[in-house]
């Protein structure tokens, strides 16, 4: 785990859905990278084109409602975006991000777009450079933070299985 | 704090975590079933071959329907994928283009679904199994794999809030109608992460038909699951359908809810969520606004109970000259029903198109994705930003009555203005 994340903010408002995310009609590949040309495309047309390595989604409340579709997070993740801060989070998409290692951090942080955010989720701090501004956020449950220092899901159930590779 | 009398939720999650489980902790759970489509599959079909054990075949269920029949040579990759697995691993639940329909109806027809159970699917609107009594929630693909090698998956133990709607209905008002009162209350995240039990007089006189309809839309207010305690009239759907034994889970007296909402039943009339979230609920007669499309189908509500109640409003009459009319069955055997009831010849007659099942439609992908500016009123359940097709285009959620009565009129209106 990585554990300090930084990059310039993409805000977004409130009950951001999945199909904003990544509209359906890309459903047809599961390759993070293909699906990062397309994410935001009718939310924040101009999103894949300058999107940067380690950038962080900043968003309000019930980020990533609607479909169960993991493409959402895989999106996210292929056009290099290192976390989403968002006031809360729609569930599937929270667990989704959980099981697949793209870090979800639940705060209320005042934003505007192209502030330097920093997340440091070893200390549950997340910042805005350009504001000045630091919140904490709640930690993750044990069972949650294990699956996350694992690597997600797939590591935590081959350990269980005890798989080899 | 462990209370003794529990939800069922509480009640499922203990049965299957072999536990007494409480509320807000992690708990790993048995799966009765884990269910997977042709746009989550794929992704849970890579994941799996990476474990080392062999599947668990039993509880795997394989159902292509968002893209099938094939959409394009993408889409049709993606639905060999789903074959070549099925065949591969010998899984014996797979249900091909011509033998099944849209998932959670054929869950539900096929009797994967029954009181007590824990199901998964990666789908968010796997709750609609929560009508028979059902814990059912949607996952995600990589969590699918892990439950097709292991057959268990955690669970955070949710809150349950109780929504009791009680009294008589009115006229041409559904579950649909329900639903969206209840979603217009509590908002798109009034029930997010939380366990929903949907009672009441109103609730246990309606068809299993209209409760699927009110649980599938348990997720459009962040539900997990939408429950709603089993009856005599599961039992009487499940006889002869189901798999397995199962036994009613109801809660005990005395559980605790965050929240008791009631509703007066008697006072609920036929609504419309407009554009863009489905909790923008008015009532249709307020709508007004002129569509270009009408579709009726889907999980929330493309069964033959759905199709029926827009035949009934469709006969004799003609879909306006200005709407496409978009008939789909959300299962074969729903289809053969409608064909057998002669539903065909009236939807034929008053001018709509009528498909095979497939969800296409409903979340923008093929077979009648709208094009700029233009406007459906649709049977679906969700109506976010370009959910039909283009950015601009705008989708009203309303139940089969709003949607035959608006496809008659060319704008929508309350089902009343067609048959009172």
């Amino acid at each position: 785990m990585k554990k300090s994340l930084e990059g310039r903010a993409w805000v977004f408002g409130d009950n951001v859905d999945t199909d904003q995310i990544i509209p359906a009609e890309y459903l047809v590949t599961m390759d993070a990278r293909e699906l990062a040309k397309h994410a935001f495309e009718k939310a924040k047309p101009e999103f894949a084109k300058i999107v940067r390595r380690g950038d962080v989604v900043v968003a309000g409340r019930n980020f990533g409602c609607g479909s169960s579709r993991e493409h959402a997070p895989r999106a996210l993740m292929g056009a290099g975006v290192s976390c989403v801060v968002a006031e809360s989070f729609a569930r599937i998409f929270f667990r989704n991000a959980i099981n697949i290692g793209l870090p979800v951090v639940e705060a209320e942080l005042q934003t505007n777009e192209g502030d330097r955010i920093v997340v440091n989720l070893a200390d549950g701090v997340v910042s805005n450079k350009s504001t000045g501004q630091n919140k904490s956020f709640a930690a993750y449950p044990p069972f949650v933070m294990m699956l996350i220092q694992k690597g997600g899901l797939v590591p935590y159930t081959k350990e269980a299985l005890g798989c080899r590779r | 704090m462990c209370p003794l009398a529990k939800t069922i939720a509480e009640k499922i999650l203990s049965t299957k975590a072999k536990r007494q489980v409480s509320v807000g902790e992690i708990v790993e759970a048995e799966v009765d079933y884990v269910m997977v489509n042709d746009i989550t599959g794929p992704a849970a079909f890579d994941e799996f071959d990476a474990l080392c054990v062999p599947i668990k075949r039993d509880k795997v269920v394989l159902i292509p329907d968002h893209y099938v029949p094939n959409k394009d040579v993408a889409s049709a990759v993606q639905a060999k994928k789903m074959r070549d697995f099925a065949k591969r691993h010998k899984v014996r639940n797979y249900y091909d283009v011509g033998a099944g329909g849209v998932c959670h109806q054929l869950m539900i027809e096929l009797g994967f679904v029954a009181p007590g159970r824990l199901i998964v699917g990666a789908d968010s609107h796997t709750c609609s199994y929560g009508a028979l009594g059902a814990f059912a929630t949607g996952i995600g693909s990589t969590e699918a794999a892990t439950v097709f090698a292991r057959g268990v998956l955690w669970f955070k133990v949710p809150e349950s809030m109780k929504f009791v709607v009680d009294g008589r209905l009115r006229k041409h008002v559904s579950g649909k109608d329900i639903i969206l009162r209840i979603i217009g209350d509590i908002g798109v995240e009034g029930a997010r992460y939380a366990s929903m039990e949907v009672e009441g007089s109103s609730i246990s006189s309606l068809p299993l038909s209209d409760r699927i309809t009110i649980a599938n839309m348990g997720i459009e207010a962040g539900a997990k699951a939408c429950i709603l305690p089993p009856d005599k009239k599961v039992d009487t759907f499940l006889d002869g359908r189901v798999r397995g034994k199962f036994k009613h889970v109801l809660a005990d007296p005395g559980a605790e809810y965050s929240d008791v909402r009631r509703y007066d039943g008697r006072e609920i009339v036929p609504l419309v969520a407009k554009p863009y979230l489905p909790s923008n609920v008015v009532p249709a007669s307020e709508v007004g606004v002129e569509i270009d499309q009408a579709y009726l189908g889907s999980c929330t509500n493309g069964r033959i109970e759905d199709l029926r109640i827009a035949a009934k409003l469709l006969k004799g009459r003609r879909v306006h000259s200005g709407v496409r009319m978009l008939v789909v069955p959300a299962t074969k055997q729903v289809f053969d029903r409608a064909a057998k009831e002669g539903l065909f010849k009236i939807f034929s007659d008053a001018g709509a198109y009528i498909s095979g099942p497939t969800c296409g439609a409903c979340l923008g992908g093929y077979m009648g994705v709208l094009a700029p500016g233009e406007r459906c009123v649709s049977s679906t359940n969700r109506n976010f930003v370009g959910r039909m097709g283009a950015k601009d285009s705008e989708v009203y959620l309303a139940s089969p009555a709003v949607v035959a009565a608006s496809a008659i009129k060319g704008r929508i209106v309350d089902p009343s203005e067609v048959d009172r």
